[in-house]
């Protein structure tokens, strides 16, 4: 399925006449061209949030003077990316305070310092990754449909490829077809797996993987949790057991929680931070489907109101799809022209 | 969430504001200022807001302001309208072929949505309305995804087919109607994939689908939560593959619902049903005046405005002869009484002070009358008022000790409670008298509200 799809991407559009000869060695190939596919999708996706953005900023940078439609327009683009009100005022006052610090007077002047605040707001909190040195356990939680176990999947490669031993758990026991959905993903990247089964109390199934993990010497355990919207208190409570248990029974593993959240979604991302915050104490987020027309905003309304890092982006639906974050990147993935001439919005 | 907060703003704008009679453009400038906030608030797009703020600034400009209302609450009553009109007035259906015909549905969204779980939601409704439903599995793509909609058609009691994940969507439909025909089902639901609207080799899957199979009504789920970009999506579905109606999925959760707004202004489709749990049967009918009312979030004002309406029959020659006298000072307990019998009508007198915009004005604090009055000692008020003569409410200067002590006897209450009422009550007539600009900020000037000392 998956690899059908990549399959087909590297038949219509990558492979070169030098490279069909190549076609022999299937694995490896698959893989040299998986990567050249991903950061192609990874340019194609950042440069859709790209379009959007500077679609609307690229009229703003001319060399006029400012004035309070200027700082307007660039507070509407803001919002129209989801950054929310709060975020983009916050923004918005920290470039009037530098454009009078630096006897900036023209609009043009203002794109790099626009960048740099922008940057900064989304560097409050930077990301850091001590799973990658430490034996650990990773808990992916989220909203119903953010994309946690596709994300499971995707971080489980990238930790095996670090020369981790992983292990995948699915403690999804509710929604239907869950853990054959994981099993799928276990698969795809090669590393162990735990089930359940349909019904089971998830935190006894945290509870039987910890005991495995210690027992297989697992460096890294990846949790998938079932998709839960953040007022259901019985669901948040369940939540808070599992992060309970994992501390209780595994007390040598350091305790990663990632906030997986859908890069389309607006405000109520903030909600959704602050309660998942409380039931199991996140450490990290995930913006997903970046890949999208979505611009992720949400991720300098969650800097500016929680102090939790952004850690990775998702851009796509295959297996290496997923990105660290990287401030300055993401910024200026915003900011610099695209090469592509297609408008998203037409 | 931002809820307090934005009573508490809504509050000291009204409180400024001062259009008399009519609305002017500057108050309804300044309450529609607010009104914006809260709509991006709940994830409205932007150009959506935009637009849909200068309607009704032309609409409300010059309007009379109702009896009860106040200038701001004015605004916010033409708001709510405006956007019940952009929702749709009433609740929609899904339409069905006539006789034996087949109606097919076709799910579509983004990933994540919900259109698995829709789709069954769909089928049980409508086996509940004796229908035979055919659940067809099309999303080719993601691991599990027609596993899942097989569980979920078992657990609905409807039946389910698929060909596993290496044929054509549109193989697959095609096969499905052949299937249902033999069988006798006059429903069919096609689930397929989420995907990226910008997508075009995924679009024209969908595209296809509609070419090998005559789709009736394509319903696009879209996510509750989902912010600016809902335009763009519902925008591009439609263009492209050409949608019926939205499901909104997921409106258990807090979100406000923007959304809903956003798609409604760009594709004029109805919303037929909204997401309200993860059982199977948590589908219900999409009501556009309670979404108007959560996506703007000020239900309060909302409920005071209603009763406000309820309320106008209520003689309006009553009222100013009551204004007349509380000005004059000759305000008595029988004018106390009825007036407390209007504030219960309207939800009880600390629900409404909490409401009321300008209660920080002369001095008062709404904190401060609250703390005083609580409902429980209203209905004691009331008591003591009751246990009075005729003469005795008429004319308080009558109220001697002994006169007192029958009261409190009478009303079950301390002899000491009486006393401090009746204080209360002569302090606060004298400061009505001192404050009739307070009448004006509660009710305008055909005010009918009044606070009952
Ligand atoms: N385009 C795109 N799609 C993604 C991305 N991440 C996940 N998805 C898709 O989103 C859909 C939902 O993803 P899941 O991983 O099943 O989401 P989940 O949070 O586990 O969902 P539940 O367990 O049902 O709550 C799937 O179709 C994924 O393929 C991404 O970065 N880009
Ligand atoms: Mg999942």
């Amino acid at each position: 399925m998956e690899e059908n799809l990549i399959n087909e991407e590297i038949n219509e559009e990558e492979i070169t006449e030098e490279e069909v000869k190549e076609e022999e060695i299937k694995e490896e190939d698959i893989k040299e061209e998986k990567k050249g596919g991903f950061f192609r999708r990874l340019v194609k996706g950042l440069t859709k949030t790209r379009d959007s953005i500077v679609g609307g900023f690229e009229d703003l940078f001319t060399a006029s003077e400012i004035d309070e439609d200027f700082y307007d327009e660039i507070e509407e683009i803001l919002i129209m990316s989801d950054a929310g009100m709060e975020a983009s005022e916050e923004i918005i006052e920290e470039l009037k305070e530098r454009v009078k610090q630096r006897h900036v007077k023209k609009t043009d002047e203002c794109r790099e310092l626009l960048k740099e605040v922008m940057t900064e707001s989304l560097m409050k909190n930077p990301p850091d990754y001590p799973y990658e040195e430490k034996r650990s356990v990773i808990l992916v939680v989220g909203v119903n449909g953010a994309g946690k176990t596709t994300t499971v999947g995707k971080l489980a490669l990238k930790l095996k490829d670090q020369g981790k031993k992983t292990m995948i758990v699915a403690a999804d026991t509710f929604r239907a077809a869950a853990v054959e959905q994981l099993n799928v993903w276990a698969d795809r990247a090669g590393v162990d797996f735990i089930k359940c089964n349909e019904g089971q109390d998830p935190a006894s199934v945290v509870y039987d993987a910890m005991q495995a993990a210690k027992a297989r010497n697992t460096d890294a355990v990846i949790c998938d949790t079932a998709g839960r919207l953040h007022n259901k208190k019985n669901l948040m409570n369940e939540l808070e057991k599992i992060t309970r248990i994992i501390n209780r029974e595994h007390p040598d593993a350091y305790v990663e929680t990632l906030l997986v959240l859908d890069g389309a979604t607006g405000q109520n991302a903030i909600s959704q931070a602050r309660e998942f915050l409380n039931a199991s104490k996140v450490t990290g987020v995930v913006i997903t489907k970046l890949d999208g027309t979505a611009k992720g905003g949400i991720a300098f309304a969650i800097q500016n109101s929680l102090s939790i890092p952004v850690k990775y982006i998702g851009v796509g639906e295959a297996i290496d799809d997923l990105q660290k974050f990287d401030a300055k990147d993401f910024v200026d993935a915003l900011f610099d022209k695209s090469t592509e001439e297609e408008d998203v919005n037409a | 969430m931002a809820f307090e907060s934005l009573t508490e703003k809504l509050q000291n704008v009204f409180k400024s504001l001062k259009s008399k009679g009519r609305l002017t453009e500057a108050d309804v400038k300044t309450a529609l200022k607010e009104v914006k906030l809260a709509l991006l608030e709940a994830d409205v797009n932007f150009k959506v807001v935009k637009q849909f703020i200068r309607s009704v600034e032309e609409r409300a400009v010059g309007q009379d302001v109702m009896n009860g209302l106040n200038p701001g609450q004015m605004v916010i009553k033409i708001v709510n309208e405006e956007m019940i009109n952009l929702m749709g007035s009433e609740t929609c259906e899904l339409e069905f072929q006539p006789g034996k015909a087949i109606t097919v549905i076709m799910m579509c969204g983004l990933q994540g949505a919900g259109k698995t779980t829709t789709a069954a939601k769909i089928a049980g409704k409508l086996k509940l309305k004796g229908k035979k439903c055919l659940l067809v599995g099309c999303d080719i793509y993601r691991p599990a995804a027609i596993k899942q909609l097989e569980i979920n058609a078992s657990k609905q009691e409807v039946d389910m087919f698929s060909m596993g994940d290496s044929h054509k969507a549109s193989d697959i439909a095609a096969a499905a109607m052949a299937h249902a025909e033999k069988n006798g089902h006059n429903i069919v639901i096609i689930d397929t994939a989420g995907r990226l609207q910008i997508d075009d080799d995924m679009m024209k899957e969908l595209t296809d689908i509609k070419e090998r199979v005559n789709v009736h009504q394509t319903l696009l789920v879209v996510d509750a939560m989902t912010g600016q970009e809902a335009v763009n999506v519902a925008d591009t579905f439609n263009k492209k593959v050409g949608i019926d109606g939205v499901i909104l999925s997921k409106m258990d959760g807090d979100a406000r619902g923007g959304a809903a707004l956003s798609i409604k202004a760009v594709t004029d489709k109805p919303i037929i049903y909204v997401g309200m749990g993860e059982k199977l049967s948590d589908l219900e009918q999409f009501h556009p005046d309670r979404m108007a009312n959560r996506i703007l979030g000020m239900g309060d004002v909302l409920t005071l405005i209603e009763k406000a309406q309820e309320n106008l029959d209520i003689d309006e020659d009553r009222d100013k002869e009551t204004l007349r006298k509380l000005k004059k000072g000759k305000f008595d307990f029988e004018d106390y009484l009825e007036s407390m019998n209007q504030m219960k009508k309207m939800g009880g007198l600390s629900s409404i002070l909490g409401m009321m915009p300008g209660m920080g004005m002369g001095g008062l604090k709404a904190g401060d009358i609250e703390s005083q009055i609580d409902d429980k000692k209203l209905s004691r008020v009331e008591a003591i008022i009751l246990s009075m003569t005729k003469e005795e409410r008429h004319d308080p200067s009558l109220l001697n000790p002994s006169r007192k002590h029958r009261i409190a006897k009478g009303a079950g209450v301390d002899i000491a409670e009486v006393n401090r009422f009746i204080k209360q009550f002569e302090q606060s007539k004298k400061m009505m008298k001192q404050l009739p600009g307070m009448m004006g900020g509660f009710g305008g000037k055909k005010g009918r509200f009044k606070l009952p000392f």
